[in-house]
């Protein structure tokens, strides 16, 4: 067993690509979700067409970075309205089948033999992240302390998304304070009431889907650059999924339960898969486990996970019980 | 605290009412609310359908009728819950008809529930802060500067402090509102009306699963709404209650207003009576009128799935 | 079945940087395993061109299906599949697909895909391409066959998430897990143990009853004694499905197989349909089911208990009836019907581990469809998914075939929420 390889590995993780990526998308659950209640199962979406509006902006028509970006951000937001007209005025279960079915509908046009001339089917696109590490400031070289240091690509990658959730996690601190963070959260214990005082709850809905969307788009921008690739198929139903494990596992509706849960969630992830995958090849398993087997052990865990975490914690790890919106009302 | 009960206020709405004939819809003085031809089907039942109703404006008016006579959905309907099929109302002149919820509200006509919605999660004070109109920080943009909306804030929280002493639920300001009473939740979520300001309050069932120390509390409140030149409709079930502090009250049944009068004497109206006894219902049971209730409930059910088939 | 595989190579290959080195072959590779109907098919010339034209290699693929050809460094590709060396009775899917472009990645393996049809019939589940001679009105029977097929296997799953539904209230995410679930254990008598398909799918319903009655028992009777709200519930579910769907993998591998009977049937013509036997009795054994469970809750005390629950769970209770064991039935029912719902879906598919949750958002598009609780609405909502969803490819590529009908799903959220067959609700 290679423990040195391990802890370093697990180490890099907790600040690597997918902790950004995820973090971000959890901040965008846990403004829709966490403070508004707002169930949207089709993040991934949100995620897939903000990368594809800049990849497919950049790599098959060939024009500017930043214009992509702005295509990436406004696709975003025509989403979340496409979305969020039919079903904000429903229940709660409703937008939550409406969204899982919209994000399945967006991954197969993606992955469509029909579109591939535009989105690539499913090798997905890409070439389009030049314009973007040739911003990069920092020098060919590895940064870091010891074993945990990265190329200058990955570093330049991190610090951005670093710097984006820092951004990200000051605005939602900064929202979640004022009044108009009470009417979301207001929202999420009895939207008849809120409505009974005056409150457009529509209105504050929507603006925390597009909100979420958003935010939740940047971490689709990073994973697309930082892979210099999209592909329809990291934007599956379950990666949505797992953006609500890392939001109730840090405790919903907490500024920073996002980002701590996202890194405790690709810790745990890796250390277990590795730990596995050496156990497994150092003999150390019963037969039954085999190295083509073992990654689904770990997502196994994620599920009982998910589970018993709402079963006995589902305030997470830093929620307030008496304040989260998940136990019985 | 309002040790001479017969009030200039109350005097004047009772003087508006007098003489006043004991049909449903009769024309009043100065109606703040008027209703016309309102009509609300569920499938083939007609839950509610009322031809015509005005509201006495600085009155207490109390809407009461059996079980199922569509008081709460015409509660509904008038504030914007829930759409009308045919019909219009006006609150103030202005015409209500399709207006949502939170649009009547800003208007001046504030509603509570049956079932209190206290917002659970949040606390007493941020409850009451929820109450205010028109807040800057509110909006989206704004919500990012603290400055632009600190001293507002300032004043709205003054404002709420003054209510809650009134309702006495100042000790209980910094807690989170699920750990109220039941009382003191509609104490609170009535306190929170008013912090939007309105100018008719609609009460739905304000003393249902009111501890009865309470009640008095609770009712020195609603005349007291009242007496600040307030306009008060209020569905309620015990007679007491209606006898004590309404000004005027109207009788639904099936979903039409079936009469109009005073208090003490509209319970020997013969209509109300026949509503009441017809409907078997807030009448004391013999066993036989029990089991025969069940078996019709029975039976409706059997019917209700049979129809689905 | 085999996108279902790419997808999960996909995203795994997604996460690939962070796990321990996988083991793939030292240098670049094209390499892919020809399937009829989950029969390895050997024998078959497949030749590799790069993209000036040089060839590169060719390979032959073996008695287990398989083919590979290393390329000389990573780029684009010709790949041609040589159709003259296909065995009698098997012909490409895509008459236009025996020649595919692909892009190798630096120090990778990239799998190549043909796919491959029995000659002349067209599979049940999964329509071939247009074969030209037959006119519009034939196929259009012939989809109208398929999509009552799908819509009858989608109703069979609806039927116990529509209950479960309209009596607890939980819209449960793990339904498609117990469809899996019945294809597993029909699976595994079947191809491990050696049972006959019938007696292991009779075994798999009764396990599958079994499963759904421990369920309820164990899991979630117990969140609802606990007063679990039903937004927590709805996740949990959506934990226990991720949980049960690795589970599955973990035994079972991430490649879709056959039954061990009824495989390579050659089609049947009745009238301008042309199907394989097994599809007829399937159809079948699945009306015979929907009516008999149809014919229970109507006619039966139980059944008319199941539907008053599911209409007012207070008015019930309050009329004698015993709503936790009338629930019990519902999940017992539920899951038994949906193990066969599972097994039918293998039959005419693959059996897979994400098989029940390809297909549980088409359930819920027919239930949703139907009126969310209502047990005979989702049966018609679910056939209408299924009709459409076939009868859409006369317009629609095949591939985006649910696109279409998630559309529809949402379009009917948007101007009849209550469903074809549901009543508007009454608030406050």
């Amino acid at each position: 067993m290679d423990w040195n390889a391990i802890l370093i590995t697990t180490v890099k993780a907790s600040i690597g690509l997918e902790t950004v990526v995820y973090a971000l998308a959890a901040i965008g659950v846990n403004i829709q979700f966490g403070y508004a209640g707002l169930l949207n199962f089709g993040q991934a979406a949100f995620l897939g067409v903000a990368a594809y509006g800049m990849a497919v902006t950049v790599a098959t028509f060939h024009l500017p970075f930043w214009l992509g970006i702005a295509i990436g951000l406004a696709a975003t937001i025509v989403l979340a309205f496409l979305l969020g007209i039919p079903t904000l005025r429903l229940r709660a279960d409703y937008l939550a089948i409406v969204t899982i079915a919209a994000a399945e509908i967006v991954r197969l046009v993606f992955r469509s033999v029909k579109f591939s001339s535009v989105f690539g089917g499913s090798d997905g696109r890409q070439n389009f992240s030049g314009d973007f590490f040739a911003m990069n400031p920092y020098a060919p070289g590895t940064y870091g302390i010891g074993p945990i240091s990265f190329n200058e690509r990955v570093t330049w990658i991190l610090t951005v998304g670093w710097v984006l959730i820092a951004i990200c996690c000051g605005l939602v601190y900064l929202l979640m304070k004022s009044p108009w963070g009470r009417v979301l959260k207001a929202i999420r214990e009895d939207e008849d009431a809120v409505r009974s005082l005056g409150k457009n709850v529509f209105s504050y809905k929507m603006q925390a889907l597009v909100l979420g969307g958003l935010v939740g788009c940047l971490g689709g921008f990073l994973f697309a650059l930082g892979q210099a690739s999209v592909q329809p198929d990291l934007f599956s139903t379950e990666f949505t999924f797992y953006a609500y494990t890392i939001v109730i596992l840090g405790g919903a509706a907490r500024v920073f339960s996002p980002v701590v849960g996202a890194a405790i969630f690709w810790v745990l992830l890796v250390f277990v898969g590795n730990t596995l995958s050496e156990a497994v090849s150092a003999g150390l398993l019963p037969s039954l486990f085999t190295v083509n087997n073992i990654g689904a052990v770990r997502f196994m865990l994620v599920g009982l996970g998910l589970m018993l975490l709402l079963i006995f914690r589902p305030q997470g790890i830093f929620g307030d019980k008496r304040e989260i919106a998940l136990d019985a009302r | 605290m309002h040790a001479d009960s017969t009030t200039t206020k109350k005097a004047a709405a009772l003087a508006a009412f007098a003489g006043l004939d004991r049909e449903p819809g009769v024309a009043k003085p100065d109606p703040i609310l008027v209703v016309d031809n309102v009509v609300r089907r569920f499938g083939g039942l007609t839950a509610v359908d009322v031809a015509h109703l005005e509201i006495q404006r600085g009155s207490i008016t109390a809407l009461i009728g059996p079980n199922g006579a569509g008081k709460t959905t015409f509660f509904n309907q008038l504030t914007g819950f829930d759409s009308a099929d045919e019909g219009s109302w006006t609150f103030n002149g202005r015409q209500l008809k399709g207006v949502p919820a939170h649009r009547v509200a800003r208007t001046g006509m504030v509603r509570t529930f049956q079932l209190t919605k206290a917002l659970s999660k949040l606390t007493v004070m941020e409850n009451m802060r929820l109450g205010a109109q028109n807040q800057r920080g509110e909006n989206f943009f704004r919500a990012l500067v603290p400055g632009s909306w600190r001293r507002q804030e300032d004043e709205i929280t003054e404002r709420a402090e003054e209510l809650l002493e009134r309702f006495k639920l100042d000790a209980k300001r910094d807690d989170f509102a699920g750990s109220l009473s039941g009382g003191q939740r509609k104490l609170l979520e009535m306190a929170r009306a008013l912090m939007v300001g309105p100018e008719l309050v609609m009460l739905d069932e304000p003393m249902a699963g009111v501890n009865p120390a309470l009640t008095q509390s609770l009712l020195s409140h609603v005349k007291d709404l009242r007496e600040e030149g307030m306009t008060v409709l209020f569905v309620e079930h015990d007679m007491d209650m209606v006898r004590d502090i309404s000004d005027w009250v109207v009788v639904m049944a099936q979903g039409a207003v079936i009469a109009e009068g005073p208090p003490d004497t509209i319970m020997s109206d013969q209509r109300v009576v026949d509503a009441y006894l017809g409907a078997h219902h807030d009448a004391p049971m013999s066993a036989e009128e029990f089991e025969e209730q069940l078996q019709e409930a029975e039976a409706e059910l059997e019917a209700e799935i049979e129809e689905k088939a | 079945m085999r996108r279902a595989v790419i997808a999960f190579t996909a995203f795994m290959g997604g996460l690939v940087f962070l796990l321990a080195a996988p083991a793939w072959a030292d240098g670049e590779a094209l390499k892919g395993t020809l399937q009829n109907q989950g029969q390895p098919v050997n024998g078959v010339k497949i030749s590799v061109v790069a993209e000036d034209g040089k060839p590169v290699d060719d390979a032959t693929s073996g008695a287990d299906g398989k083919w590979e050809v290393p390329v000389p460094k990573a780029g684009k590709y010709k790949v041609t599949l040589d159709t003259s060396t296909l065995p009698a009775g098997v012909a490409l899917k895509f008459k236009d697909r025996s020649t595919l472009d692909v892009q190798v990645y630096e120090g990778s393996v990239r799998n190549v895909l043909f796919a491959l049809a029995p000659a002349g019939a067209k599979g049940g589940a999964a329509p071939a391409a247009d074969d030209g001679g037959t006119s519009f009105w034939d196929r259009v029977a012939q989809l109208t066959f398929e999509g009552f097929n799908l819509g009858l296997i989608i109703a069979l799953a609806a039927m116990g998430l529509s209950l479960v539904f309209g009596t607890t209230g939980l819209t449960n995410f793990a339904h498609g897990e117990l469809l899996t679930f019945g294809a597993m254990c029909a699976y595994f008598f079947n191809v491990v143990v050696g049972v006959h398909l019938v007696w292991a799918a009779l075994l798999s319903v009764v396990i599958g009853g079994i499963f759904g009655y421990g369920q309820d028992r164990f899991f979630w009777g117990r969140l609802r004694r606990r007063g679990s709200s039903l937004v927590a519930m709805m996740i949990i579910s959506i934990g226990l499905a991720l949980f049960l769907r690795y589970v599955f993998l973990f035994f079972f591998g991430g490649e879709g197989a056959p039954f061990a009977d009824y495989n390579a049937q050659p089609g049947v013509q009745v009238g301008p349909i042309s199907a394989a036997p097994k599809n007829f009795v399937a159809m079948g054994i699945e009306l015979l089911v929907l009516v008999i469970v149809g014919v229970a809750l109507l006619k039966t005390r139980i059944g008319k208990a199941a539907r008053a629950v599911s209409d007012n769970p207070a008015l019930a209770a309050s009329s004698g009836i015993n709503v936790d064991q009338v629930i019990r039935i519902i999940w017992t029912v539920g899951g038994a019907v949906a193990s066969l719902a599972g097994v039918m879906l293998g039959l005419s598919q693959n059996v897979s581990y994400q098989m029940g949750f390809q297909i549980l958002l088409l359930v819920f598009a027919g239930v949703t469809l139907g009126g969310l609780g209502t047990a005979f609405g989702a049966l018609v909502g679910s056939i209408v998914v299924g009709l459409f969803i076939q009868l859409s490819t006369v317009v629609v590529p095949t591939e985006l075939k649910t696109v279409g009908a998630l559309l529809v799903l949402i379009l009917v959220m948007l101007f009849r929420p209550q469903g074809i067959l549901g009543r508007r609700e009454r608030i406050g």
